[in-house]
């Protein structure tokens, strides 16, 4: 049985559709995330689950049982805020063991509870700071503990690492990992960043509009989105236009208006279009190969045309390719070879290829 | 007002970058010389009332020699001890009614949800801004005419309390608009009933505004003037009032002792307020 059940939930403000028709399963022990631009209606189920919304249409099941009607208080469903909502006047300690006090635990368990929360977010050397003397980490790490010491069955984390910078953000990152690890406890995770979703969660539910785009782990999502607004909103993605010529034993043969055909083996899980179907073919820019030379005519799938700009990054470089039809493709190489980045330049002509395996078809 | 020069330091001091050079005062003597008579004009009377309470004459004359006597006479009169008595208890109770209800009405001010509603709470500030005269012959017509009521220490205490709730309002008001929700949120959410997130988190928030508001309040209660000359009635007199009826005679330089005690019980408390909400009374102001 699932931990989580939300069932046909939908709610409007006004014209808005912020939920609409939203059923999603989570289950135990699982690191969930929603993801989604802003106003995708994130927040709002996150609010709902929380109990400071109710659902216009649809059910919430908590363990099997209804949430509706039950206050935040009564809900064992604890929330970390965008902005930690941290007590101001009350200590460190005051503040994470506000959870036991609220549910009338014994004071020699809030005490062990408090040394042991503290412990494990190490904070145990700050309990008698105030939130205004602590860093955004030390912060983050004290609305986490306040959220962890009662042990709810879910744990709301409301774009938690927004306020941090990069840096702090990736240690964070894994530190969020292996708490949740740790504490073994449900979290559902709101964030509109991509990469924090990626490299977080377990499953991963994409939003947009009140709806829910697609679920998966983080690799069906970036390898196969389901539509373009997945494959758009996750990533860079290289589209073209592209029309169904056959669809035989797993292989589809597609025409690229103006180029040619190519021939693409899409992955198990995905359905077969139909011939004559119309759509867009999806490739990742790290899944193309750029070259000058002959190499990538070995592959099937290959076009010529002109290097328009490289952008330089460090670790890869970034090439913008126009296709001999105007379709402009970014394609991504690492610089693990030395001077790599240097051996193109633009207005050089150039080759694209890729993998039979690499890329999806999208339905319009 | 008196507030008024503590408040400005204190603006100076936080939020205004500092003035080019040239600016400075120090370097233009005209500038000077206008402060200094923009805070004679401010001050000396007070002082000449505090320096004459303390005049061994019976004319605000000269000076003729240091005594406290007035102080000495003033416990001893007992229209004006009674008159004070009045004017504490006033102040007390009001000030403590006008502090529940005004508290509640800031919060519903801050918390009350988009919508048509939305001015409603705010209504209880009207009396902030209306002029006192308006107030007073307003409150003696509803209380003679609409209410039939006996003018007397209970009319002049629902005089002040309605007065005074605006100003509470407002104070802890602002006090709350400069926090972030999500901490109510928050308490709500770790396990808090809406009264222990009340108890927990809002009112120990809150508290210095409430003090300030409570001081406040009891400032205006105590030297209000206008108001309660419409409300009180014959016989019930408060401090104000007979200061009022005693220089109609002349001005004793008991009325001038008087009136430094109260200088000094206003100052104290006003200060002690704005000490608790910095940023509201100026805001208010």
């Amino acid at each position: 049985m699932p931990i989580l059940e939300l069932r046909r939930i939908t709610r409007c403000f006004g014209p808005l559709k912020a939920a609409d028709d939203v059923s999603l399963s989570i289950e135990a022990g699982e690191f969930f995330t929603l993801l989604g631009p802003s106003g995708c209606g994130k927040t709002t189920l996150l609010r709902m689950i929380a109990g400071f919304d109710e659902p216009d249409a649809g059910e919430l099941l908590l363990d099997g049982r209804p949430l509706s009607g039950i206050p935040p208080e009564k809900r064992p469903v604890h929330t970390v805020f965008q902005s930690y909502a941290l007590f101001p006047h009350m200590s460190v300690a005051q503040n994470v063991a506000f959870p036991l006090r609220m549910a009338g635990k014994p004071e020699a368990e809030i005490r062990r509870l408090l040394a042991e929360t503290l412990e494990l977010v190490h904070l145990s050397d700050k309990a008698r700071h105030f939130p205004h003397e602590l860093s955004g980490g030390q912060k983050q790490r004290v609305a986490l503990a306040r959220g962890l010491i009662n042990k709810p069955r879910l744990l709301l984390l409301d774009e938690p690492l927004g306020a941090l910078d990069a840096k702090l953000r990736e240690q964070m990152e894994r530190e969020l990992v292996a708490l949740q690890r740790e504490v073994g406890i449900t979290f559902v995770f709101v964030t509109h960043s991509q990469q924090e979703a990626l490299a977080l969660s377990q499953r991963i539910a994409v939003m947009n509009e009140g709806r829910v785009e697609q679920v998966g782990s983080p690799e069906q999502i970036y390898r196969i989105p389901r539509n373009r607004f997945v494959a758009d909103f996750i990533g860079t993605i290289n589209l073209l236009p592209v029309e169904v010529l056959a669809a035989t034993h797993g292989r589809l043969h597609l025409r690229v208006a103006g180029l040619g055909e190519i021939i693409a083996v899409p992955p198990g899980e995905s359905a077969l279009p139909v011939a004559g179907e119309h759509g867009h073919f999806a490739l990742r820019p790290e899944q193309l190969r750029v070259s000058t030379h002959g190499e990538v005519r070995e592959l099937h799938n290959h076009f010529s045309g002109t290097l328009r700009d490289t952008l330089y990054r460090g670790d890869v470089t970034v090439y913008k390719v126009e296709l001999d039809n105007g379709v402009m493709l970014e394609a991504l190489l690492t610089n693990s070879a030395p001077l790599r980045a240097k051996s193109f330049a633009p207005g050089d002509a150039v080759t694209v290829g890729w993998r039979h395996d690499s890329g999806v078809f999208l339905h319009d | 007002m008196p507030l008024g020069a503590g408040s400005d330091k204190s603006a100076a001091g936080d939020r205004r970058p500092s003035p080019a050079p040239s600016a400075r005062p120090g370097r233009i003597p005209w500038l000077w010389l206008a402060s200094l008579a923009v805070y004679a004009f401010l001050y000396v009377p007070l002082a000449v009332v505090v320096l004459f309470s303390f005049n061994d004459s019976l004319l605000n004359a000269q000076w003729v020699g240091f005594t406290t006597r007035w102080y000495d006479k003033l416990l001893h009169d007992e229209a004006l001890l009674g008159a004070a008595a009045n004017s504490v208890l006033i102040a007390l109770t009001s000030a403590s009614i006008a502090t529940v209800l005004g508290t509640m009405a800031g919060i519903t001010m801050q918390r009350w949800p988009v919508g048509v509603l939305r001015a409603l709470p705010g209504l209880v500030l009207t009396p902030v801004a209306m002029p006192e005269i308006l107030l007073g012959v307003s409150l003696l017509i509803f209380f003679r005419q609409v209410l039939d009521l006996t003018l007397g220490l209970f009319s002049i205490l629902i005089a002040h309390i309605s007065f005074s709730i605006g100003f509470v309002a407002i104070i802890v008001r602002a006090r709350l608009a400069g926090m972030d929700e999500s901490i109510f949120e928050a308490a709500r959410d770790l396990g808090a009933s809406p009264w222990r997130t009340f108890r927990h988190i809002t009112l120990p928030l809150i508290l210095p505004g409430i003090i300030a508001g409570f001081l406040m309040s009891f400032t205006l209660s105590i030297d209000d003037f206008v108001i309660t000359f419409f409300v009180a009635g014959v016989g019930v007199s408060t401090l104000p009032l007979q200061i009022y009826s005693m220089i109609k005679v002349a001005v004793s330089p008991e009325v001038n002792a008087v009136s430094t005690l109260l200088m000094a019980l206003t100052l104290t408390l006003i200060t002690l307020a704005s000490r608790l909400a910095p940023d509201l009374l100026r805001r208010s102001a």
